[in-house]
């Protein structure tokens, strides 16, 4: 029994991973593999897909700046407030009950996916007619 | 939109991408692509890169206070990290393979699946 719920983590692991290696957002996939389907408490599906994240994150980032992809001017502008904010709602997750985490947990994902239909349906068109995005922030 | 404004957008997105990183345990990257490509101007590529290196400093934040809280346990997130490891060379490796529309439909089809299993049973 314990064997067979390693191996369905492992699994969750697997396919978040996969997700995450290709730039989608794997925690947001792994979260809720390891609820659903491995009985994993939210807040423990949390903490795992944070400290996960850190080592891959790593990687990718050394292997971003080698291919010249990650532009660091502009970014502390979002880095500084958002590790400020990023500390008080960890404290407050804390604070939160299990279920009331995991349905927010559930609108959050159901805004992404929807967010994500109409971009991948409906804003093409407002895209095109876009002028071309320049790769340099001006920030 | 002048310089300062774009500063003072990119500071509020921050509030907000770290909140919902901290509160929900991941996710945050998912905003910052629009958010640098849109507010940034960055090609979608140096988006996908440049949030990797804004969403660790805050996940190091978040998974320090939810390890000192006793939220991570080993139990889970040993077996779960590893296949989190092998599954990212796996997913990098057949990026360039597959569809993106495809997988970005499969990924918010799986997205809305799940979330409606977790807010509503």
């Amino acid at each position: 029994m314990e064997i067979v719920r390693i191996i369905v983590l492992a699994l969750a692991g697997l396919l978040g991973g996969v997700f995450g290696g290709m730039g989608m957002g794997g925690g947001t996939i792994l979260i809720p593999l390891l609820t659903i389907f491995g009985g994993v408490p939210q807040h423990a599906a949390q903490a795992v897909n944070l400290v996960s994240f850190v080592p891959m994150a790593a990687g990718a980032i050394i292997l971003h700046i080698r291919n010249k992809l990650i532009r660091f001017k502009g970014a502390l502008y979002i880095i500084i407030p958002a590790a400020l904010s990023s500390a008080g709602a960890s404290l407050l997750a804390g604070l939160t009950e299990a279920d009331v985490l995991k349905r927010a947990f559930g609108g959050f994902m159901i805004l992404l996916a929807l967010y994500s239909f109409w971009s991948e349906f409906f804003s093409q068109k407002a895209r095109k007619a876009k002028l071309p995005a320049h790769d340099a922030p001006t920030v | 939109m002048n310089g300062i404004a774009k500063k003072i957008i990119l500071l509020a997105c921050g509030l907000v991408i770290g909140f919902i990183n901290g509160f929900f345990g991941g996710g945050g990257g998912l905003i910052t692509v629009p958010v640098l490509e849109r507010v940034a101007g960055l090609k979608t590529k140096s988006a996908h890169a440049t949030a990797i290196l804004i969403i660790l400093p805050i996940t190091v934040a978040s998974a320090v206070i939810y390890i000192i809280a006793g939220k991570f346990d080993f139990g889970y997130g040993l077996p779960a990290g590893l296949g989190v490891i092998a599954g990212g060379v796996l997913g990098a490796a057949a990026l360039s393979k597959l569809s993106n529309k495809l997988i970005r439909v499969a990924f918010a089809a799986i997205m809305l699946a799940a979330g409606i299993k977790l807010l509503f049973f």
